[in-house]
């Protein structure tokens, strides 16, 4: 049977952002994948060594806007690396604080955009109607609902207010027992089980050769979160379950994220309850020469950012590595051998963020150079190229 | 041209479009879809493909891939079309104004007819935004 090459993008529906698969199917079965990205790239690197240490943090910001509090965390992180410093308790608290709210917000929109991708539109509307209370509870702590802006080197730009604590609790409490009826309505649904079971199996070998992060690989059984390997903020002070499944099909990270947000309830009420008094700032005045490294647990795996500092006020090297970057070339384990009409489904199980992704398109559809900076030239081909090398060498 | 647009106003399909965003405008514009905020009750409709299409919803800087397939977008909707531009950065390329990827503003590539601010505009904002151009269209009429 002859090959047939499915062109899909860069702009659908399926995602909101533009993003181009070739997929190479012969009759239904998917043989092969190609994922072609940069309709996204806004050279963030370059910008944000443009600006000030403190400035930055409103640039990492906006490289994507579901992980608003990720890029700034693990950059403030990467900043307090360069020098000895000490965060204070609080600071840390409301740090995640705001990194589970938006663990919590991610993956409700997440499973809301995979019922529609089902074809599930209720349990799109149900999980976007919670979503909409944890926005509420973020906008009260930090005066949006996105981009929150509460980073900075050294601590937390705003305080949290007692008397919001009750307000903040009482709106989490009340998404649990709808969540719990979601939890049930999704993981016991006989079509879902029949649609998603041994669909896109990502084996434990797999995720180990992929490198793959998150979520994606804790469904594979690779028990790996920075919040547990590593811990940052105030992970350490509670108790609280790693969720690691075995199966690696797309049913199983669907269960992943959905019993993450109880664990990431209990960690938010938790850090709600016993926030501890003290500054919230330790007032950074120069930032010496050095280098640092800051890593930290998105909502869709290991968020790691890289900042050189030449003693200037400015970052004179700032390197990012999200998540679905390395998540992405997984497609190639999971996709093949599947039908076209499951491969929407599995490419949205990674919960794919492109605006992250996109610190590598380096040239353009005639070859043409996008970047000036020649360093990033070299450093982002050298990695492209051992992904591609990776993915199969084409 | 002035029937056409009469008709269109009475319910409004939108077809969106991310230029090089940062996912938030998106995700606030599908929260207009849900329980809460529900703007079909205004006729409007999310469509898949931009040959249904009567307004575009735009967000983002356009970067340097996305201005050619803009381009060739905006000539493939059925005109009358208007155009929404969605948050500071499809408005005036905000933070990403010095960027060596960002080279215009999405104004100079195609006609926008209404402005919704913020990083990013709430969804009561982007509601009030089409509100205000269906105003606006309409007393041209």
């Amino acid at each position: 049977m002859g090959k047939t090459i499915i062109p899909i993008g860069p702009y659908h529906p399926l995602q909101e952002e533009p993003e181009f698969f070739t997929l190479t199917v012969e009759g239904e079965t998917v043989v092969d994948i190609d994922v072609r990205i940069g309709y996204n790239h806004r050279g963030i690197e370059k910008l944000s060594e443009m600006k000030t240490f403190e400035n930055s943090t409103f640039v990492v910001e906006r490289i994507c806007g579901i992980c608003s509090t990720s890029h700034p965390f693990a950059y403030t992180r990467a900043v307090e690396d360069i020098f000895p410093m000490e965060v204070s308790m609080r600071s840390k608290y409301i740090r995640t604080i705001i990194a589970e709210g938006e663990r919590l917000h991610s993956h409700l929109l997440w499973l809301g955009l995979a019922g529609h991708f089902l074809g599930y539109n209720t349990v799109y509307m149900w999980a976007w109607k919670l979503r909409e209370e944890i926005l509420d509870v973020m906008e009260i702590l930090s005066g949006n609902r996105n981009n929150y802006a509460m980073f900075k080197p050294g601590g937390v730009r705003r305080d949290i207010r007692s008397e919001d604590i009750p307000i903040c609790i009482s709106k989490i409490d009340s998404i649990v027992p709808t969540l719990v009826m979601l939890k049930k309505a999704v993981l016991d649904d006989p079509v879902l089980h029949a649609r998603l079971k041994g669909v896109g199996i990502m084996s434990y070998q797999d995720a180990i050769d992929f490198s793959a992060l998150g979520p994606t690989s804790r469904a594979s059984g690779v028990a790996r979160d920075v919040r547990k390997d590593s811990p940052y903020g105030a992970y350490q002070e509670m108790e609280w379950d790693m969720i690691v499944t075995k199966n690696g099909d797309v049913f199983d990270k669907a269960v992943v994220r959905i019993l993450e947000m109880f664990e990431t309830i209990k960690i938010l009420k938790y850090c709600l309850n016993n926030l501890p008094d003290g500054e919230i700032d330790a007032k950074i005045k120069d930032v010496p020469p050095g280098e640092g490294i800051g890593h930290i647990e998105a909502p869709r795996g290991e968020t790691f950012h890289y900042v050189k500092s030449d003693g200037t006020n400015r970052p004179m090297r700032h390197k990012v590595r999200a998540p679905t970057f390395m998540n992405f070339p997984t497609y190639k384990a999971t996709v093949k051998g599947q039908t076209i009409s499951d491969a929407t489904i599995i490419l949205a199980a990674i919960d794919p963020c492109y605006c992250c992704t996109e610190r590598i398109a380096v040239k353009d559809d005639k070859g043409r150079m996008l970047y000036n900076g020649q360093d990033l030239i070299r450093l982002s081909r050298e990695k492209t190229e051992k992904i591609r090398q990776r993915m199969g060498g084409k | 041209m002035s029937l056409k647009l009469k008709a269109l106003l009475k319910s409004p399909w939108v077809f969106h479009l991310s230029t090089g965003s940062c996912n938030n405008c998106d995700i606030e514009t599908l929260d207009c879809l849900t329980p809460r905020f529900d703007i079909e009750r205004f006729g409007m409709l999310l469509v898949g493909s931009i040959k249904h299409a009567d307004v575009l919803l735009v967000s983002g800087s356009c970067n340097r891939m996305s201005v050619e397939r803009m381009k060739e977008l905006f000539e493939q909707v059925p005109k009358p079309c208007l155009v929404v531009a969605i948050g500071t950065c499809a408005g005036s390329r905000g933070i990403f104004k010095d960027s060596y990827n960002c080279p215009v503003p999405l104004d100079k590539i195609i006609p926008v007819d209404v402005y919704i601010p913020g990083c990013p505009p709430k969804p009561e904002a982007i509601i009030a935004g089409a509100v205000k151009l269906i105003e606006k269209v309409g007393s041209t009429l």
